[in-house]
C-alpha cells in the first residue's frame, strides 16, 4: 500500500473526479500530508484554492500515483504546507492573494501576485474594495559590511517579460537574490470562472504564449477527463505532432539564447534559422506558428493533410544541421568557459521541488509527464528521457539538445504512424448528474503544466487552476545565483527561462 | 600663408577621423552581420543614429550634477584630440611633435576618468557597476599600455609616432620578438579598451553584463551621441595606432606633396577595412569571457609587454 493512497483513503471520497482520485481530508490528513511532502515521500504537483477549499495535488514518487487532497476552510483558514515544505509557500501567497484564504503558520505572508493595483483584495474569494494605488513590498534584508542593492526591472533592457529582481551584492558577488512577479497578471483564473469550454481552450492557450500547445492540450484532456469523452486517434497523434513541433521552436530558440546571452551571437543566428524553420512549417501544416488554438476540447480543429510532407522535409533538414550546431557548442572552449560549472543546481534542491523540465532534468531529476503519469500516444512511441546530474547551465543546454533528437525521433515516429480518421467530435458538455471535475498533467517544453478544472452541470468551468511549471523552477533560480556573481546571472536565468505570463497567471 | 598650408594636413586628419569613425563602426556592424547571417544595418546607420541622438532632446536625472552634463564633452575632446594625433595618412603633421604615445595614452585616461565618474554621478547601481568593472578592466590594462609603449620606445628611440612610424619605415627594423609581442600585447589592449567581445558586448541588452554601456544608460540626446562618437573615435583611434605603428606603409612623408597623401589615404583605409573585417571574425568565433576572467587576460597582455620591453633591454637584436 503506497503512502498516499493511505491518506487518501482516510478522507472522504468526491465523486466524478477523474483521471486520478479526490478527497475531502480532515486537520490530521492534511498535516500528515505535509509532513509526506516534507520528508520527500510524496512531491508536490500543485496547491490552489477556490472559495472555501484548498486544494493540493500530489505525487507519490514510488508508485507513481497520483492524487488530490481537499480540506475545506470554513473560518478562511488552512494549516500552511510552506511551513514545514517551502516549495509551497508562493503557492499559499497566491491562495491568500486570490481568495482570501489565509494559510496559518506561513513563514512568509508577504502578499504574492497582488501588488495593491487591481482595486480590489482577494478578486476569487470576498472582493473587499481596495483603492490604494500600490503597496510597499519589504525586500528580505542581507545584512553586513558593504553590501548593496542592485534592482533590476521590471522594465528591461531587452524586449523580455516584466519581473523584478533585486540582488544584494558585495562587489560582484550576490550574497542574495529575491524576485518578485506577478507583473504579468492578467486574471486567467478570474476569466475561467463562467466561461464555456470554447473560450477556456482560448484562454489557456493564452496562458503562456510559448506554450501555447502545451497550455491547450492540458485543459482539453482536463475537460475530457472530466466528462469522460474519448478522442478520436487521429486528433491525439496530432496533438502530439504539435506538442514535439513546439517543443522543437522553444529548446532552439533556448539553445541559442543562452548562447548569446555569453555573447555568442553565431549560435543565436543559426538556432534562429532552425527555430524559424520549424515555426513556418507549424503554419503550414496548422495556420498558426505557435499553432495557438489548434487543441480544442474533443479533439484538434486543424488537421495539416497534405501538409505532413512539409514536416518530413524539415525533419531531413535539422537532422542535416543541427548536429553542426552542436559540435559548435561543444568546441567553443570560450563558450563552455562560460556554461560550465556556473548556476549548479543542486540535485537535493531539484527533488525537494519537485522541479520538472529540463532545470529538473539536468539536475538528476527524471520526471518527464510524457512518462509518469503518461498518456497517449506517447505510451506506444519510442523515446528516452535524457538526464544529467551536473546540474549547472551546460547540463541544462545538453538535456535540450537531447530532447531536441528525442523530439526529431518522435515526430518521426508520429508522421510514420499517423492513422487516419476523424481529429473532433462533437459533445456535449452539458451534464445531468452534477458538477464534474477533472485534472491533466501534460508535459511542455518548460516540464509538466497542471491544469484542474471542474464543469457545472450547465458545461460552464466553474474553477479552472493553471499551474506552469515555473512555479517549482523560479524559486531555484534564486538559490542558484547565490554565491556567484552579478555578471553570471542573465546566462543563469536564461539556462532556465522560466514563464512570467504562465507563473503571475 | 606658410601656417595655412602646414595646417592643411593637420585639419584633414582631424576631420578625417571624425568622418571616419562611425565609418569603421558601421562597417563593423556589417561584416558582423553577414557572418552571423543576418542582412545589418545599412553602412551609414551609425551616421544617422548621431543625427538622429543630436536632434533628440537630452533628458537629465533630477540629481544629475554640472558634471553629468559636461562630461561628454570632454570625453569627446580628449578622444578627438588623441584621435587626430595619430599619423593616418602623412606623419607630416602641424602637431606631430605632440604626438606623443604618451600623452596619447594620458589623454585616453583621462575621458575614461571623466566617463567613469559620470557613470557614478546619477547613483544608479547600473552606473557604479559599469564604473567599477571599467576602472578594474583600466586598473590592468593601462600598465600594459605602458610596457608597449616603453617597447617601442627602446627600439625607436622616441616615444613620438611619426618618429616610430618613420623609423619603421626606414627598412632596417626587420621581424623582431619583441615587436611581435608588443602588437600582440596592443591588440590585447585595444579590445579591452574599446569594449568588445570577449572583454565586453557592445551590442548586449544585458544591463547586469555590460561594462560601458552600464555607465552610459543615463544618458540621452546630444550627451549620448558625444559618447557614441567618442567610442567609435576610440575604436578608430586604436587600429590607428596599431597600423600607424606596425604597418606604417603608404604614410605620406613630412613635406610630400598632394599625391603621396592621397596614396596614404587610400592606404589607410584599406588598412581600416582589414582590421575592421579581422574584427569582426574575432567578435564572431568567441564568447565573452567571465568578468573575474578580465585580469587574467589583461595580465597576459601586461607580461608580453613587459617580456618585450626585457628582450629588448637585453639584447638590440630581439
Amino acid at each position: 500500500m503506497s503512502v498516499l493512497a493511505d491518506l487518501m483513503r482516510d478522507g472522504r471520497s468526491v465523486e466524478n473526479h477523474h483521471p486520478w482520485p479526490r478527497t475531502v481530508v480532515e486537520e490530521g490528513e492534511w498535516l500528515r500530508a505535509r509532513d509526506l511532502l516534507s520528508q520527500s515521500r510524496c512531491a508536490l504537483l500543485g496547491l490552489w484554492g477556490e472559495a472555501h477549499a484548498v486544494h493540493m495535488a500530489m505525487l507519490d514518487e514510488a508508485t507513481n500515483e497520483i492524487g488530490v487532497i481537499t480540506i475545506e476552510c470554513q473560518d478562511g483558514r488552512f494549516s500552511s504546507v510552506g511551513q514545514v515544505h517551502p516549495p509551497a509557500i508562493r503557492l499559499e501567497r497566491t491562495i491568500y492573494d486570490l481568495f482570501g484564504l489565509e494559510p496559518t503558520g506561513i513563514p512568509d505572508s508577504r502578499a504574492w501576485l497582488d501588488h495593491g493595483r487591481w482595486g480590489v483584495r482577494s478578486p476569487l474569494g470576498d472582493q473587499i474594495a481596495n483603492p490604494t494605488g500600490g503597496d510597499a513590498y519589504f525586500f528580505l534584508p542581507a545584512e553586513g559590511e558593504s553590501l548593496h542593492q542592485i534592482a533590476v526591472g521590471p522594465v528591461h533592457a531587452g524586449i523580455i517579460e516584466p519581473g523584478h529582481f533585486r540582488f544584494n551584492v558585495n562587489g560582484e558577488a550576490v550574497v542574495r537574490l529575491e524576485e518578485r512577479l506577478g507583473y504579468a497578471h492578467k486574471g486567467i483564473e478570474g476569466l475561467m470562472a463562467g466561461a464555456n469550454l470554447a473560450r477556456g481552450a482560448m484562454l489557456a492557450s493564452r496562458t503562456s504564449g510559448d506554450s501555447a500547445v502545451a497550455y491547450g492540450l492540458a485543459f482539453a484532456r482536463a475537460a475530457e477527463a472530466a466528462l469522460g469523452i474519448e478522442v478520436p486517434r487521429r486528433a491525439v497523434w496530432l496533438r502530439a505532432l504539435m506538442a514535439e513541433l513546439e517543443r522543437l521552436a522553444n529548446h532552439f530558440g533556448d539553445i541559442g539564447a543562452i548562447c548569446n546571452d555569453a555573447s555568442f551571437a553565431l549560435m543565436l543566428g543559426q538556432c534562429g534559422i532552425l527555430r524559424e524553420h520549424v515555426l513556418r512549417t507549424a503554419n503550414v501544416c496548422f495556420g498558426h506558428r505557435l499553432m495557438r488554438d489548434c487543441v480544442a476540447p474533443g479533439g484538434v480543429t486543424v488537421d495539416p493533410g497534405g501538409g505532413i510532407a512539409r514536416i518530413r522535409d524539415l525533419l531531413v533538414m535539422l537532422r542535416g544541421r543541427f548536429p553542426q550546431l552542436i559540435d559548435l557548442y561543444d568546441n567553443t572552449a570560450s563558450l563552455q568557459d562560460r556554461t560550465v560549472g556556473s548556476g549548479v543546481l543542486k540535485p537535493e534542491l531539484a527533488q525537494q521541488y519537485a522541479c520538472g523540465g529540463f532545470v529538473g532534468r539536468a539536475s538528476g531529476r527524471a520526471f518527464d509527464a510524457r512518462r509518469t503519469p503518461g498518456y497517449p500516444p506517447y505510451d506506444s512511441l519510442q523515446f528516452e528521457v535524457p538526464v544529467l546530474d551536473r546540474g549547472d547551465v551546460d547540463a541544462r543546454v545538453w538535456i535540450r539538445i537531447r530532447e531536441v533528437e528525442q523530439s526529431i525521433a518522435l515526430i518521426e515516429q508520429i508522421i510514420g504512424q499517423l492513422p487516419a480518421g476523424e481529429t473532433q467530435i462533437d459533445f456535449d458538455p452539458a451534464t445531468a448528474n452534477g458538477p464534474k471535475e477533472g485534472m491533466a498533467l501534460v508535459e511542455g517544453f518548460r516540464g509538466d503544466v497542471l491544469v484542474w478544472l471542474r464543469l457545472n452541470s450547465s458545461g460552464r468551468i466553474e474553477r479552472c487552476h493553471l499551474r506552469d511549471p515555473s512555479w517549482f523552477q523560479w524559486p531555484l533560480l534564486e538559490a542558484v545565483i547565490e554565491g556567484n556573481i552579478v555578471a553570471d546571472f542573465p546566462l543563469c536565468n536564461k539556462s532556465f527561462n522560466c514563464s512570467y505570463s504562465g507563473h503571475d497567471l | 600663408m606658410d601656417v595655412i598650408v602646414n595646417l592643411a594636413p593637420q585639419a584633414g586628419q582631424m576631420l578625417l577621423v571624425l568622418l571616419l569613425a562611425p565609418l569603421l563602426t558601421g562597417f563593423v556592424r556589417i561584416v558582423k552581420a553577414r557572418l552571423l547571417r543576418r542582412r545589418g544595418p545599412p553602412l551609414l546607420q551609425p551616421y544617422r543614429d548621431l543625427l538622429r541622438l543630436l536632434r533628440k532632446e537630452a533628458v537629465l536625472a533630477e540629481n544629475a550634477s554640472w558634471l553629468f552634463r559636461c562630461a561628454p564633452y570632454l570625453i569627446f575632446a580628449g578622444t578627438w584630440v588623441a584621435a587626430a594625433l595619430i599619423p593616418t595618412f602623412g606623419t607630416g603633421l602641424m602637431f606631430s611633435w605632440s604626438a606623443d604615445l604618451i600623452a596619447i595614452t594620458a589623454l585616453l585616461g583621462s575621458a575614461r576618468f571623466f566617463l567613469a565618474l559620470a557613470g557614478m554621478d546619477v547613483g544608479t547601481s547600473f552606473g557604479g557597476i559599469g564604473s567599477s568593472r571599467e576602472v578594474m578592466i583600466a586598473t590592468f590594462a593601462e600598465p600594459a599600455m605602458i610596457m608597449i609603449v616603453f617597447t617601442l620606445a627602446l627600439i625607436a628611440g622616441s616615444t613620438q609616432l611619426s618618429t616610430i612610424a618613420g623609423f619603421m619605415l626606414s627598412g632596417g627594423v626587420g621581424l623582431r620578438v619583441s615587436l611581435g609581442l608588443a602588437l600582440v600585447a596592443l591588440t590585447m589592449v585595444a579590445i579591452a579598451e574599446n569594449a568588445r567581445i570577449p572583454i565586453d558586448n557592445p551590442a548586449t541588452h544585458l544591463e547586469l553584463t555590460m561594462v560601458h554601456e552600464a555607465m552610459v544608460l543615463e544618458y540621452s540626446g546630444r550627451h549620448l551621441a558625444m559618447i557614441e562618437l567618442s567610442a567609435m573615435l576610440k575604436l578608430l583611434l586604436y587600429v590607428s595606432l596599431i597600423a600607424c605603428v606596425f604597418t606604417p606603409w603608404g604614410l605620406a612623408p613630412d613635406g610630400a606633396g598632394p599625391i603621396p597623401h592621397f596614396i596614404g589615404i587610400g592606404a589607410y583605409f584599406l588598412k581600416l577595412a582589414v582590421a575592421g573585417t579581422l574584427l569582426a571574425i574575432f567578435e564572431t568565433s568567441i564568447a565573452k569571457m567571465r568578468v573575474f576572467r578580465v585580469p587574467e587576460f589583461l595580465g597576459a597582455a601586461l607580461m608580453l609587454g613587459l617580456l618585450a620591453a626585457l628582450l629588448r633591454f637585453m639584447s638590440r637584436s630581439f
